[in-house]
């Protein structure tokens, strides 16, 4: 099969990042850039980069665009003509041009004497098999053989939340719960729209749980098909905020209250490392789940694996309800403002 | 061979989709055409992934069916919320 | 029996993906809103259903055939919420529908039978309760 869809995908991309940057009305941008999104997870799918796509499918297609608006409700929805400069526009003429020229050094996609393929690659390829009996390689790349890279960009994800606590909930210093009861103020005076649109009620609370059960089946299916701690933590919190969105923060809050949010944020890395720590108590190295089970090795490592992914995935639940907490409750706290809707439309 | 007439199906569809999100008018117009364009990312994965002999790849096409919903609440709910501020209930 | 699955699954996938291409060139073609959004439901419905089934046929009685139905289930809950709630978002920021001038007073009639005769004629009807719906 030669046909090109990859390039035909790629192609509609371009034509739509085009788009973004030429429109002036950035909620359309935003709807364009919905598309974007769609765009780059069937690219990421058709190039078999299925962790990737299942991300790009869990974020992008619910996270991304309610932050995008909840960004929007507090800024100025059209952006502002500036006048063109020609010196930044020349240095990116420059860099991407310099990009491209390397890309032009880099082996064709697929080659199998690529310089990523003949390192470490074999190698994590024949253990995922004989050391984990795991079938999703990536998982076990992820977990395990990089497991302190995970464990990094878990701790990522606690540091870049608590900055946006700080940033949208001021930056008043160490009294987070006094900025988690602004958050609970903010979102009892918020009026819920959607309160009058029975539909979309109703629908959600029929959808929210089969998104949390279809979360907890990508967190714990994670081995063996696509899938894992990030996309499952992203995927149980689209269920709470889609709750959020429809019935309101301030019912959001009564079923996970900012606080219970913050510990559990805290409480993923904390799990993750604590993993660690406990192969260390059992004469391993750090991260060594092999000594996690006294009998089998390959147990040792599902168990460790599992705890692992278990911590992620709570860190990025708690993680991105907590920031949509903020910017939702900025949002409700703004809104006195009338908005500027004609234009919008128009 | 079936999958891939199935695909430039779905690719065309998506063109066409494509043309009418970037031509607007209104951006109503562009919320219907970013939806059916999800919808048709589903079709795309889903038999994308019986091209290349892994249908196990369905997850990823429930994921959107199930997920995308959230976003489309959102962007309803951003287009009503403005309409609350304004009328002033 | 495996000559006939091919043979369903072809029709399905290649009907399900012309049904996908009528109603995006609907969506493009058509004058307003509401009638792009008439063309963009069959897409959603006989369109994605048809690829769909089509998929599950192919994959035969399994797991993955199971979870493309899901798919289509979820697909056939969420796309008229979402569509109810667009047009209703819509309307309420007084977006016109070009084709609501009725011209000739037997134009005007047209449009209200078929959706009382709905249950009768499934292609009508489809049109009938979309209309209801609006």
């Amino acid at each position: 099969m030669t046909f090109p869809i990859e390039a035909i995908v790629f192609l509609f991309l371009l034509a739509t990042a085009l788009a973004v940057t030429h429109l002036r009305d950035l909620f359309a941008a935003a709807m364009v850039f919905g598309v974007f999104s769609l765009l780059s997870a069937g690219l990421f799918t058709l190039m078999d980069a299925v962790d990737v796509a299942f991300t790009e499918a869990a974020v992008g297609a619910g996270i991304s665009t309610v932050l995008i608006l909840s960004t929007l409700a507090l800024t100025d929805p059209r952006e502002h003509q500036q006048p063109v400069r020609f010196a930044p526009v020349a240095v990116v003429l420059l860099v991407g041009a310099a990009l491209v020229y390397g890309t032009l050094d880099m082996p064709y996609y697929g080659d199998p004497t690529a310089p990523i393929h003949k390192h470490v690659a074999p190698e994590y390829i024949e253990g995922a098999m004989t050391d984990f009996g795991i079938p999703n390689i990536v998982t076990n790349v992820l977990a395990s053989y990089r497991g302190y890279d995970t464990l990094g960009e878990t701790t990522v994800v606690l540091t870049a939340t608590v900055g946006v606590m700080l940033l949208l909930g001021g930056l008043g210093g160490a009294r987070h719960r006094g900025d988690a009861e602004v958050v609970e103020a903010a979102g009892d005076e918020e009026p819920t729209p959607m309160d009058r649109v029975q539909v979309a009620r109703v629908s959600t609370t029929v959808l929210a749980p089969l998104i949390m059960l279809f979360g907890l089946y990508v967190q714990f299916h994670g081995d063996f098909g696509p899938g894992g701690g990030f996309q499952a933590g992203v995927i149980f919190a689209s269920a709470l905020i889609l709750h959020g969105i429809v019935f309101g923060l301030s019912s959001l809050k009564r079923v996970v209250s900012p606080r219970f949010l913050e510990i559990g944020l805290a409480a993923g890395v904390l799990i993750y490392a604590g993993t660690g720590v406990a192969s260390l108590f059992r004469d391993g190295t750090f991260l060594d789940y092999a000594v996690l089970d006294h009998h089998s090795a390959q147990h040792g490592r599902h168990l460790g694996i599992l705890l692992v992914e278990a911590g992620v995935g709570i860190t990025v639940t708690c993680a991105m309800v907590l920031i949509f907490f903020f910017f939702a409750g900025r949002r409700a706290a703004k809104s006195e403002e009338p908005g500027d809707r004609d234009r919008r439309v128009a | 061979m079936m999958f891939a007439t199935a695909i430039v199906g779905i690719l065309i569809t998506m063109a066409l989709a494509l043309a009418r999100a970037l031509k607007g008018p209104t951006v109503f117009d562009r919320i219907l055409a970013a939806n059916m364009f999800g919808t048709k990312t589903i079709l795309l994965i889903a038999a994308a992934g019986f091209l290349t002999g892994r249908p196990d790849w369905t997850d990823l096409a429930l994921v959107y069916a199930l997920v995308n919903f959230a976003g489309t609440v959102a962007v309803l709910k951003y287009v009503r919320f403005q309409d609350m501020a304004a009328g002033g209930e | 029996m495996v000559l006939f699955i091919e043979i369903a699954s072809w029709l399905l996938l290649v009907g399900g993906a012309g049904f996908c291409i009528v109603g995006a060139i609907g969506l493009l073609r058509m004058p307003d809103l509401y009638s792009r959004t008439h063309a963009a439901t069959i897409t959603d419905t006989l369109g994605a259903g048809m690829v769909l089934v089509g998929l599950a046929l192919q994959a035969g009685p399994n797991l993955t055939a199971l979870k493309l139905l899901m798919v289509l289930a979820f697909l056939l809950y969420t796309s008229p919420v979402s569509g109810h709630a667009l047009v209703k978002a819509a309307y309420s920021h007084g977006i016109k529908a070009e084709l609501d001038v009725p011209i000739d007073p037997q134009q005007v009639q047209i449009p209200e039978r078929p959706a009382r005769d709905a249950p009768t004629d499934s292609a009508r009807g489809k049109e009938g309760a979309d209309d209801v719906s609006d």
